[in-house]
């Protein structure tokens, strides 16, 4: 699987030399095409190979949750290992007295006299640890594991997570981190493919200035673009007509594009071919495609590479041939390619393509000042741009360029740095063409989904490939940076001016103090972790710095510490220009920053399953990238919208779910021991159970784990609507607040009480008195005694109801199943003990369960006393309840009491935001203009139709230039709501 | 791909996409608030104040009369007897007499008492064999290993096996009212006195078409016992072996180490009992025979009159009034608490 393999076409082609080459390396998985068969050597398998060495391991991810319930069971443990050690030293304190130890009663056998007392001692410490050892929940374990496994088909069948395009649902890889869904405070998100949909569509071409725009209708036709706010005139001469054919040729050439014509096409599916309805372009990149897509509409159809000439229809409609010489493939650190062909006519032309930062160095001839003025408007668009330039080259040259290829391919040393230099080397003296604008449009909904998690409280961080201005352009799209955000920069540009040190303590500076004067001037409304008013961006070279270990390690260290203190102070971060090595990287940072946050990664492609494994929790779109993330993820989805759901619902009823599990089980187990833990002190701390052994066995797996288990299944506490509409619910439950210390000792303590109550009202009732039965007492008026097997049962009876009832009082969400379960478990017990003391069971040795249960429900005082019991136990947890909701409501309690109040209507008229008492704002509402991201029925209807056509441009002008973020950013001071509180809203720096 | 093309068949497909599969079922959210608790708690704590004061009630029209005979009068001879080693099982006899202040209406029980026997060690509980005491003739040759140490004696199997039987409790008492006119021996019921499932179920004599002794043949007394198990009450032939009732109280081991046990009832068929047990002096005549000296052990004997809901209890009633009181208490302060807060809270929700 992990392979390289490599290959050379048949029949072998005869160059006398070829060297083995990543050029002509096939890696592992890759896709046949123009050939049935190749002949194939594998070079390596191994560890070494890329794949492998990209490869994290899959550690294995344990929830906070089951962090907390391992300290839990510790606790019980020492618990547990305590009393039986107290036990132990209290029974030989109390046998001291010899008649104590033997009486005369209770002779003991030889072989027990002989033993030596440190063996004795250990016996009858493993004997308490028999006893007691039911208060570790082990049926704990199971159930959990049942809750999570059982919980997680709940996400896969919602149908709110179901994409209907895709025909594709949420899928659950691992069920153990249900509930860390929702303790999420950092999101880390990938942004193409992710955030957007990595669906490119051709936008516009520049040619000198000139603005074409591609257009369904008006087929074959070019159409300068008329912008109003182009500043160059709209009527080309004859001389931009040449330039400008120039350039479609130029982009129909420079690609490395493939022309697949069945419809069995095992990859990135694109548009159809002219003529041919079943060919498709296929790429590694979708902006190829995209582009040469779009050239198709501009009248410039690339048709096919045969013979290793290309060729291309041109708007007359006649084949142009183009004999592809060289290709200088793409790679990430010079950020561009060529191809070198020779026309029909003889000449030989250097076509390139790339970033703009690494076309215009090289640029000697052609409009640079206007084409760059347009790149840089797109880009702020968050168009993704490429510049066109071409090389005319005379023979002398390009046998100069063979000879440099040639040279550096054959080189067996530091083959790739010579190449970068030939490459350099050739790609010179370039004249520019124009440039490209592609839109990867923001997935449905992913500004609302953003909008979303900032108000549950968590960090939305954006880690991207892409360079700054488009993926910033792309953060104010999707809401990531607000009007009101404050965006910090932490580029090279600006550690080219400031030494990074001093950079970093401004921002920290500009940070910290703005906040100080707020949390001073009004501490309620800026509450820990709310600073939705800084974003941050920041480049992976940079990053890198700020990481690396510098020179003066001393100095490095708190470089770290500044950047975490910033990034805290931020709601957003965008780090720009990451490779996929450095995104893992920063998510391994945060995790491993002092207050140990939960962090969440979401992607879509093979470069983001290092993130993916290395967050907390992991989440892989099922995206055009293939499947890798999903596969490598915890859960996939299909779209970025659905981690809405994700996160706000599902996360947060697991979380709420399973801290009930976790706290009820410690808690029924503690009721459940504590009393055969009192009974020691009266039987002489002989070990004698108090309770029969059919009780013991099957408390925690008959009569009182299905009543748990399916709350931990069903449980609403509130309706999913309301969770979905009102985000700040979410940080209710934040940092594990449901596991906290003082939660579980209130727990454990109730724990207690509820057995003191048990075990003590049960004595009472057996000691002092004629505790009796008076069954019988109407018919032949005999008066019976009770031992001490009635007084376990009456004790086990006053637990199982009070555990249940207990569950009872903390279920929100009764549903039938509910009712079946709570009753039908209490029921079963009844009917269980009455057959279990019914009979004379033939294959036991004792019978001393027969007929005590039955006999204890015919004495009154047992009715009685199980009565009292139940309720004194359960009156404290019932007034704590309604005292703390009366006191001091919690978000979710005060929706439940108006969800209440307006019979579950709440979603639908929600003044939610008045409920909350000050704690936060109102989210500012959604600004009108409309997005690029938004559904076409924000547009006037005849846009919304033609939407599908490419007329994106088309636009009218208001709409379109209520979109740019620089005017959004310029009116950020005027209405940006928040901002204001902070003296300035403007940008301290643009994009 | 296969595979995945395989597993978008079923995903695709939505067969039973139910309300369940949804989490939308309907479903009733009740919550713990003051304004539904409140008038839970008020009734709660009525309902407790008058169960509390009907026990209470019922309660003080208890009688009960309690006799530590340890060392009380002549029975002090036979505590000193007993203390030494070599008169163990020895009999001895004494005499103690109670003052009744007040007639005893009703139904009289009598109990005898034991303090500080612990019936519930482990050891000791478990050494009994149930098997064998339902009559089963393997068993009653073949007791138990539970029932170490006392298993066999003199290679003979023990019946009944265990150290449970083997302590049996083996004073006996004989009630005498001194009336007017002369002492008059109270009558007792010695049988009704257990479970009647324990009589008649529980606990069978091994099968013998010829006489009880002839059922235990093969097998010998429990070791501190004086008779075997099939004399046990030479007054009554129905009340031997297994079944015999002293035996079966005994066998209902007690929960605490300070226990009473059922002895008889007052049979009120004769002048002048028929009311009960008439006010005036009364005085036991003790077969003493069980030492309690060597575990700092207490013997009591109990007379005791019962109602409906059992005998002399006061720790019901007033469990029952402080839980009242005690929800009370709450229900006050939560209405303050709702009062003073709640209406802020209600404020907000409009």
């Amino acid at each position: 699987m992990l392979t390289d393999v490599f290959f050379t076409a048949n029949p072998p082609p005869p160059p006398p030399a070829d060297l083995w080459a990543p050029r002509t390396c096939c890696c592992a998985r890759a896709t046949l095409k123009n050939t049935a068969h190749i002949y194939a050597v594998a070079i390596y398998t191994g560890m070494e190979t890329k794949m492998a060495l990209n490869y994290q391991t899959k550690t294995q991810k344990r929830s906070a949750v089951e962090k907390s319930m391992n300290a839990y069971l510790v606790v019980y443990l020492c618990i547990l290992i305590g009393k039986a050690l107290v036990n132990t030293v209290l029974k030989y304190v109390w046998q001291a007295d010899p008649n104590r130890d033997e009486p005369w009663y209770n002779d003991r056998t030889a072989a027990e006299r002989d033993r030596h007392i440190v063996i004795r001692a250990l016996t009858d410490f493993l004997a308490y640890m028999v006893l007691f050892n039911y208060i570790i929940p082990v049926s704990m374990y199971v159930t959990v594991e049942m809750q999570k496994f059982l919980g997680s088909y709940f996400i896969m069948w919602d149908d709110d997570m179901l994409d209907k395009e895709l025909d594709e649902r949420a899928i659950v890889n691992t069920s153990d981190l249900n509930e860390e869904l929702g303790q999420v405070e950092y999101v880390f998100t990938d942004k193409t493919g992710t955030l957007t949909e990595n669906n490119m569509e051709f936008i516009e071409c520049c040619v000198d200035g000139h603005v074409y725009v591609p257009q369904a209708i008006c087929n074959g036709q070019v159409m300068p673009g008329s912008d109003s706010m182009d500043m160059i005139d709209s009527s080309p001469g004859p001389q931009a007509r040449e330039s400008e054919e120039l350039f479609f040729r130029a982009l129909c050439l420079c690609h490395t594009v493939q022309v697949k014509e069945e419809e069995t096409v095992d990859g990135i599916k694109h548009g159809l071919h002219p003529g041919k309805a079943t060919s498709f372009y296929i790429s590694s990149s979708p902006d190829e495609v995209a582009l040469v897509e779009g050239m198709k509409r501009l009248g410039f159809t690339y048709l096919r590479l045969k013979d290793s000439h290309m060729e291309i229809l041109n708007r007359e409609d006649e084949v142009e041939r183009f004999e592809l010489l060289e290709v200088l493939t793409f790679d990430s650190v010079r950020r561009r390619m060529s191809v070198i062909v020779r026309a029909s006519t003889g000449e030989v032309y250097l076509f390139c393509k790339g970033a703009d930062s690494s076309i215009f160095p090289r640029v000697v001839a052609g409009k640079v000042e206007e084409v760059r003025g347009r790149v840089e408007r797109n880009a702020v668009e968050g168009l993704r741009t490429l510049c066109v330039a071409y090389r005319p080259l005379s023979s002398e040259q390009y046998a100069e360029a063979c000879h440099l290829l040639g040279a550096a391919r054959l080189a067996l040393q530091e083959r790739e740095r010579r190449l970068a230099e030939a490459y350099d080397q050739i790609e010179t003296q370039l004249v520019l063409l124009g440039a490209t604008a592609v839109e990867d449009r923001l997935q449905e909904e992913a500004a609302d989904t953003v909008e979303s998690l900032h108000q549950a409280g968590m960090k939305v961080w954006v880690l991207t490939g892409d360079k700054m201005e488009t993926a910033a352009a792309t953060c104010y799209a999707s809401k990531l940076f607000r009007r009101g955000t404050r965006v910090l920069e932490l580029t090279t540009k600006r550690t080219e001016e400031q030494s990074l040190h001093d950079a970093l303590f401004d921002l920290s500076r500009t940070v910290l103090r703005p906040r100080a004067a707020a949390g001073a001037r009004d501490p309620v409304s800026s509450p820990p972790g709310d600073c939705g008013d800084f974003g941050l961006i920041i480049d992976g070279a940079t990053l890198s710095a700020v990481l690396q270990p510098g020179q003066d390690d001393s100095a490095s260290g708190s470089y770290t510490e500044v950047f975490l203190e910033i990034c805290r102070n931020c709601s957003a971060v965008l780090c720009c220009r990451m490779a996929p090595l450095q995104k893992a990287q920063i998510v391994k940072l945060i995790k491993a920053s002092k207050e140990h946050p939960i962090t969440l990664a979401i992607g879509d492609g093979a470069n983001d399953v290092s993130m993916i494994l290395e967050a907390h929790v992991g989440i892989g779109i099922m995206g055009k990238e293939g499947r890798q993330a999903a596969r490598n993820s915890d859960y996939a989805i299909p779209k970025f919208k659905h981690l809405k759901k994700m996160l706000l619902v599902h996360g947060h009823y697991y979380y709420i779910r399973i801290s009930e599990l976790v706290q009820y089980f410690f808690y029924k187990n503690v009721c459940f021991i504590f009393p055969q833990f009192l009974y020691q002190f009266f039987c002489g701390f002989s070990q004698q159970p108090l309770y029969d052994t059919a009780y013991l066995t099957l408390y925690n797996i008959s009569f009182t784990s299905l009543p748990i288990l399916l709350y931990s299944l069903m449980e609403q506490h509130i309706n999913a609507d309301i969770l979905k509409k009102d985000p700040t619910l979410y940080r209710d439950i934040s940092k594990n607040c449901l596991l906290r210390w003082p939660i579980f000792t209130y727990w454990t303590v109730l724990g207690v009480y509820d057995a003191l109550v048990m075990f003590f009202g049960a004595y009472f009732l057996f000691d002092n008195t004629t505790f009796t039965s008076n069954g019988q007492i109407m018919t032949s008026n005999t008066q019976m005694m009770f031992g001490n097997w009635t007084f376990g049962t009456l004790v086990f009876t006053v637990l199982v109801f009070t555990v249940t009832f207990k569950l009872v009082l903390d279920t929100h969400y009764w549903t039938w199943i509910n009712h079946f379960v709570i009753w039908g478990s209490l029921v079963f017990f009844v009917v269980f003990s009455l057959l279990w003391g019914g009979i004379i069971w033939p294959f036991l040795n004792y019978q001393r369960m027969y007929y005590v249960f039955m006999q204890m429900l015919s004495s009154g005082p047992a009715w009685l006393s199980i009565i009292l019991l139940i309720t004194a136990g359960l009156l404290p947890d019932v007034v704590k309840k309604v005292v703390c909701r009366a006191l001091w409501p919690t978000t979710t309690e005060r929706i439940q009491n108006a969800d209440k109040l307006y019979r579950g209507q709440l979603s639908e008229f929600s003044p939610l935001a008045s409920l909350r008492g000050g704690q936060r704002d109102p989210p500012p509402p959604p600004p009108a203009n409309p997005r690029r991201s938004d559904p076409p029925a924000r547009l006037p209807p005849s846009f919304a139709a033609k939407k599908k056509h490419m007329f994106t441009r088309w636009r009218p002008k208001p709409a379109y230039s209520s979109f740019p973020p620089l005017l959004r950013f310029a009116g950020g001071g005027a209405n940006g709501g928040r901002g204001g509180a902070y003296g300035s809203a403007g940008p301290e720096t643009t994009v | 791909m296969g595979k995945e093309a395989a597993k978008k068949g079923p995903l695709a497909s939505r067969p039973d996409n139910s309300a369940f599969m949804q989490q939308r079922l309907p479903a009733w959210s009740p919550m713990l608030t003051a304004s539904t608790v409140l008038p839970f708690l008020y009734c709660m704590a009525a309902l407790c104040m008058f169960l509390g004061v009907l026990l209470l009630i019922t309660v003080e029209g208890t009688q009960e009369m309690k006799m530590d005979y340890t060392e009380a009068g002549s029975c002090n001879d036979c505590f000193k007897f007993l203390q030494n080693v070599i008169n163990a099982g020895k009999s001895c006899s004494c005499k103690v007499m109670i003052p009744l202040e007040q007639e005893f209406k009703g139904n009289v029980f009598f109990y005898y008492g034991l303090q500080n026997f612990h019936q519930n060690l482990r050891k000791y509980m478990d050494s009994r064999d149930d098997a064998q005491m339902v009559g089963r003739k393997y068993n009653l040759k073949k007791p138990s290993p539970y029932c170490e140490p006392y298993i066999t004696d003199k290679n003979l199997p023990i019946a009944p096996c265990g150290a449970v039987a083997n302590s049996m409790f083996n004073d006996s008492f004989s009630l005498w009212y001194h009336s007017p006119s002369g002492p008059i021996a109270v009558p007792l019921y010695r049988n009704g006195i257990t479970w009647y499932t324990d009589e008649n179920v529980k606990f069978r004599n091994p099968y013998s078409n010829q006489s009880l002794a002839q059922a235990f043949n093969g097998t010998t007394k429990p070791p501190y016992w004086q008779q075997p198990v099939y004399k046990l009450d030479p007054s009554n032939p129905n009340n031997n072996g297994f079944i015999n009732e002293d035996l079966i109280v005994w066998m209902r081991e007690a929960a605490f180490p300070n226990f009473k046990k059922l002895y008889g009832i007052l049979k009120r068929t004769k002048e002048p009992f028929t009311n009960g047990l008439p006010a005036g002096n009364y005085s036991i005549n003790i077969s003493y025979n069980f030492p309690v000296q060597h575990f700092n052990g207490r013997k009591q004997v109990v007379l005791s009159t019962v109602t409906w809901f059992g005998g002399q209890n006061r720790f019901l009633p007033i469990a029952y009034l402080v839980t009242s009181g005690l929800v009370l208490l709450m229900a006050v302060i939560l209405t303050v608490i709702w009062w003073k807060f709640g209406r802020n809270a209600k404020n907000m929700e409009e």
